[in-house]
């Protein structure tokens, strides 16, 4: 199965507006990628190719957002330790921390400090 | 945590809920406007007021036209309450929500629903896969970051998003590899007696066929009445198949945007225990309401595309006349003042359903894509409750949705069954061969978004 590389592979979509600034830096699964300023974590990552966001708990399937409105739960990503995060409703911050959400996820408990909960 | 008690309290920015809140404030009510995003517009206009004048020609004159209602909303003097998650809404009009993390609560004196609508599931072979995505969700990415599919995209379904999307791509030089719709004859027949109401509202309608005159302009490949629609690939999109005119066709693509129309979304009415009724023209639950768009006599109202798929000009009209309704159950305005006002509205509101019958018969989502045959198609994507597995929970005794949680976890996962509901409760029907009506939902119950408990405790 894959997502077991950290590698990001072609992009889906493009965004060649000169009127939009890449101004945000940003951590996936350890790399930076810079990304437009006020776009959403979905957005954004789609845009750098991280598809898949995630594996599947019952099967480990590969998913990537499906709705990009808060309905699907498909993009679920770790933000910043925290597992469960809807990236199609959180807008991208200098430094955020972003890790794909492999298998079941804690959607209980997002304390501090559990990010290499697994 | 500490309670603000509001005249109004309207769950929602989109155009119901910004025009409800604007006319609110009109007739002297204190209003607050809680809403997921970081900004106003709804996702139909969604990122209007910050959108490049590029994004704006892309998109369309209908899309700037939103920034009218976003403009007279931030002068209303309503509060608006950004990144809001509303997790529960309470009869005794108790509204609790998550900001940044914590848990916050309005009590209000009225609450207006307007929490719009989504596309409506198209459960296929393959629509789990990464490339493959709502026509939808595909517009709001140029919406919030002017993205565009990097290669050439398929577009596959029905209804007028697919069509308006592919004209906006076309516009924004982006090409398309296919668009392939399910729409034929019999189609155009069901969708005949309501020409005439159709053509009344005439703009509508132009507006229609402008887009399919710039398809053909472009020379897009289109193949019309397509069916039995399938995403191939292992673990990502690598094809699409379909058949048309009896043949098997298969692109090769790694994006697919799939759109077969928007449904209410029902969650929240659906929570407070309110009648929904089955609608066969619309294929969906419709709550029931009064004139105004009331459930019972409760003070909670219900405005836009999450009463019935309307569009989004009908949808401010609704919200203009639920917020009409709850300044004359609260505040007795001038009886005359109102009744002029409510006519006008009525008649706008009129206007802007002509339309909808036709649009409704003429787009209505083949059956096989709704209720797909073959057995390991996933319907409940987060818990992986494939077709074959529900008509069997059918075959030993399941009755309805709510069952088919014991059987298989169906519905259960974090989506709380927006994605497959549908889908399941028009399988079991089928199944047993009784009306969805006589299936029945999913018992929606509060938190309808999932809560932690340090979220709660917050």
């Amino acid at each position: 199965m894959p997502t077991e590389t950290n590698g990001l592979a072609s992009p889906l979509f493009s965004s060649d507006d000169a009127e939009r600034s890449c101004s945000v830096t940003l951590q996936f699964e350890g790399q930076t990628l810079t990304v437009p300023a006020g776009a959403t974590v979905a957005a954004a990552l789609l845009l750098r190719g991280a598809a898949p966001f995630r594996t599947t708990p019952v099967t480990s399937a590969p998913r990537a957002p499906y709705c990009m409105m808060g309905v699907c739960f498909e993009c679920l990503v770790e933000v910043d330790g925290k597992p469960g995060r809807q990236a199609c409703l959180t807008t991208v911050r200098d430094g955020m921390v972003i890790r794909r959400q492999l298998g079941a996820s804690a959607l209980a408990s997002p304390g501090e400090g559990d990010t290499d909960e697994r | 945590m500490n309670a603000n008690v509001m005249d109004l309290v309207i769950v929602g920015a989109g155009p119901a809920g910004l025009a409800a809140a604007t006319e609110a404030r009109a007739w002297g009510l204190s209003v607050a406007v809680l809403d997921e995003q970081p900004a106003t517009g709804g996702q139909i206009y969604r990122g209007v007021e910050a959108s490049t004048t590029k994004a704006r020609s892309v998109l369309g004159e209908d899309y700037a036209a939103g920034a009218l209602l976003t403009k007279a909303f931030a002068q209303s003097g309503a509060r608006h309450i950004a990144g809001a998650s509303v997790w529960n809404v309470g009869r005794d009009l108790k509204v609790n929500y998550l900001s940044d993390g914590t848990g916050q609560v309005l009590q209000a004196r009225s609450i207006i629903l307007a929490s719009g609508a989504m596309e409506r599931p198209f459960p296929i072979p393959g629509w789990t896969l990464p490339g493959v995505m709502g026509a939808g969700a595909a517009q709001i990415l140029i919406k919030n970051a002017g993205a565009l599919p990097s290669e050439p995209v398929v577009l596959a379904g029905c209804g007028p998003l697919l069509y308006l999307l592919a004209v906006q791509y076309l516009q924004a030089g982006v090409k398309l590899k296919a668009l392939v719709h399910t729409t034929r004859r019999a189609d155009y027949l069901r969708a005949m007696p309501y020409l005439p109401s159709a053509l009344r509202g005439w703009q509508d309608l132009r507006k229609g066929m402008r887009m399919l005159q710039q398809l053909r302009r472009h020379n897009v490949p289109v193949y019309a009445g397509a069916e039995a629609f399938s995403v191939k690939g292992d673990d990502r999109a690598e094809a699409f198949c379909f058949v048309h005119k009896g043949r098997a066709h298969r692109i090769e693509t790694s994006l697919v945007l799939l759109h077969q129309g928007v449904v209410p979304n029902t969650q929240i009415s659906l929570s407070l225990r309110a009648k929904h009724s089955w609608s066969d023209t619309q294929l969906c639950w419709l709550p029931e309401t009064d004139d105004y768009g009331q459930i019972e006599d409760t003070g909670i109202y219900i405005a836009g595309d999450s009463r019935g798929i309307v569009g989004a000009k009908a949808s401010a009209e609704q919200g203009r006349l639920a917020a009409i309704g709850v300044a004359s159950k609260l505040q007795f305005p001038d009886k005359t003042e109102r009744k002029t006002r409510e006519r006008l509205v009525r008649a706008e509101l009129r206007k802007y359903l002509r339309i909808r019958p036709f649009l409704e018969a003429l787009y209505r989502p083949m059956a096989s894509h709704r209720m797909p045959a073959d057995d390991a198609v996933t319907v409940c994507r987060c818990e992986e409750v494939t077709a074959g597995q529900i008509r069997k929970y059918v075959e030993v005794g399941c009755q309805g949705p709510n069952q088919t949680k014991a059987f298989g976890r169906c519905g259960m996962g974090p989506c709380q069954g927006r994605l497959c509901g549908l889908t399941v409760t028009e399988l079991i029907a089928q199944a047993r061969d009784v009306s969805p009506e006589v299936v029945g939902y999913y018992r929606i119950r509060p938190p309808i978004k999932p809560v932690t408990l340090g979220e709660l405790a917050g």
